[in-house]
């Protein structure tokens, strides 16, 4: 039970980053490699704002998203967006680039070594059968509270029409009229927002260092091509079910667990080449 | 309305288009005819402002359109039925249908498309690509008569259907014609393009070869269909 839990947790992660990753490469067509950078950095930016100037966790939790989420979008239009005419590989040059500064930014300033993050809810929760972290279970509600709002913007309002279209093939959606680059920032922005939202949220129980995101990144790739390229829905929910796959590997077959994700990956891949959730022609 | 001059493009070093010009005057529906890869789908691309590298002029109603972004282009008029029907798996097909943006005089209302397509309501919940390959090209062509477009560029919108379905988009393109919509349509099936169609330009090789009317068309419809190898 407790490792279900434990699965949930790691698994709403995994669902934040990728619903962000999802979204900017199906509009943009890049695959952004500063995407687990970003997370670090709102781990970093909550423990920066708490040990330099003693902002509480609530205010940084609301505060360091929306810095990096305007971070971002400044991001795409100043960088992203000059490299958009030309082949996809410029773009991932740029943010591999990106993701390489960011953390050596900030490892020349605190070395590799962890930061304490004090939780701000220590009690524990009881659950009967086993007690469990409260600071874990928030995270848990927190997060499937933001996955549940972002879905119902997504499939209930026009704006979720536009965006899911733009993320699935954004040529045809500007033929369709639709100013897809007016979208582009804000959603790339949103995502970036969303990494620095679960890097704060996971400032108090993962250890805060400039490796954190790259550590965890590698796994969220794995996790937006088993839902399928170009599927918000299909990453959010391939997330959630990787988080309780992995726990479960590690609890019956530890020897698995750091790469039970791939084999899932390569399997997925070979049964169905789009993903579980994408469309072929989304490789044309 | 539209007038296509020298138009040329590109997929690498290879060319697929090669100084193609054409003309569609308001109300007119025109088809173009070509073999496989004659570059029939790369020209409405280019047209539509989706194709990345090309060179010559597109006009619309006398204005150059060739420094307008694809969405820009739609402000003008121009609707696009692509060749895959363009379809999303993550929209339904009201979301599809509600998705363009409304751009010319006269764009259908939902109540309209539903009328008209009654297929389309009965699936309305139902992913687009869930559809059969008649109601997605039902959907397509609706979905640029919900924005209102002045001119249709439809990339094959018979082919791989049946008889009955085929007759259907002949009835939706005389229908369009009546409301005083142009139509510039890519067509294979030479029989059924003379049944809608005013004139016709050949396609080959990236060339227009030859310009036909209706009765050239009719009396040549064994040669063309031998030539376009169906
Ligand atoms: N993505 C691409 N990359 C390289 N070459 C391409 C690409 N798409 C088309 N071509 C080439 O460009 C030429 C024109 O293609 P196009 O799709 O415009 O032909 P078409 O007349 O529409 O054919 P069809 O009847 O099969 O639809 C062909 O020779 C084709 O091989
Ligand atoms: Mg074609």
């Amino acid at each position: 039970m407790q490792h279900i839990f434990n699965g949930l947790v790691s698994g709403s992660f995994l669902a934040m980053l990728a619903l962000g990753l999802a979204v900017i490469f199906g509009m943009l067509g890049v695959v952004n490699f500063a995407h687990g950078a970003f997370y670090m950095l709102g781990a970093f930016g909550a423990y920066l704002l708490l040990t330099e100037w003693g902002v509480n966790y609530w205010v940084a939790l609301a505060a360091v998203p929306v810095a990096l989420g305007l971070f971002g979008a400044l991001v795409e239009r100043v960088l992203i967006r000059r490299l958009s005419a030309l082949d996809p590989l410029y773009n991932f040059l740029l943010t591999f680039g990106l993701a390489l500064l960011l953390q050596d930014l900030v490892r020349r300033e605190y070395g590799v070594q962890s930061q304490p993050y004090t939780s701000p809810l220590t009690a524990t929760v009881d659950f009967g059968l086993f007690t469990y972290p409260a600071y874990q279970v928030m995270v848990l509600g927190i997060s499937l509270v933001v996955c549940l709002a972002v879905w119902l913007v997504l499939s209930k309002t026009r704006l979720g029409v536009i965006v899911r279209a733009a993320t699935e093939r954004p040529e045809l959606t500007r033929a369709l009229g639709i100013d897809v680059g007016r979208y582009v920032a804000p959603m790339f922005g949103f995502g970036v927002a969303l990494a620095g939202f679960a890097g704060v949220l996971a400032a108090p129980m993962r250890a805060v260092n400039p490796l954190m995101g790259g550590d965890l990144i590698i796994t969220v790739f794995a996790v937006v091509v088993i839902g399928g390229l170009g599927s918000i829905f299909g990453s959010v929910t391939a997330g959630f079910a990787i988080g309780l796959i992995t726990a479960l590997a590690n609890l019956y077959v530890p020897t698995l667990s750091q790469t039970i994700v791939f084999i899932l990956m390569a399997a997925v891949l070979l049964w169905r080449p789009a993903g579980l959730f994408g469309r072929e022609e989304a490789f044309t | 309305m539209l007038s296509v001059e020298n138009l040329s493009a590109w997929y690498g070093q290879a060319r697929a288009l090669n100084e193609v010009s054409l003309d569609v005057a308001a109300g007119e529906v025109v088809t173009i005819v070509g073999r496989n890869g004659a570059g029939k789908s790369t020209l409405l691309r280019s047209i539509m402002g989706l194709h990345p590298k090309t060179t010559g002029t597109v006009s619309l109603d006398g204005k150059p359109v060739d420094r307008l972004a694809p969405h820009q282009r739609t402000r003008r008029g121009l609707g696009y039925v692509p060749d895959d029907r363009g379809m999303y798996a993550s929209l339904t097909v009201q979301e599809h249908l509600l998705l363009p943006r409304a751009v010319g005089p006269n764009p259908w209302p939902l109540e309209r498309v539903y009328e008209t397509f009654p297929n389309l309501a009965d699936r309305r919940g139902s992913a687009g690509t869930r559809l059969s390959g008649g109601e997605q090209q039902m959907l397509a062509i609706a979905r640029v008569l919900r924005m209102g477009a002045r001119l249709l560029l439809c990339d094959e919108p018979t082919e791989g259907l049946s008889p009955l379905f085929v007759a259907r988009i002949g009835e939706i393109l005389r229908e369009v014609k009546e409301a005083g919509v142009t139509v510039l349509l890519i067509e294979q099936n030479v029989h059924f393009a003379a049944t809608v169609a005013d004139r016709h330009y050949l396609l080959a090789e990236g060339r227009v070869v030859d310009r036909l009317d209706n009765d050239q068309v009719r009396s040549r419809e064994h040669e063309l269909l031998d030539y376009l190898g169906i």
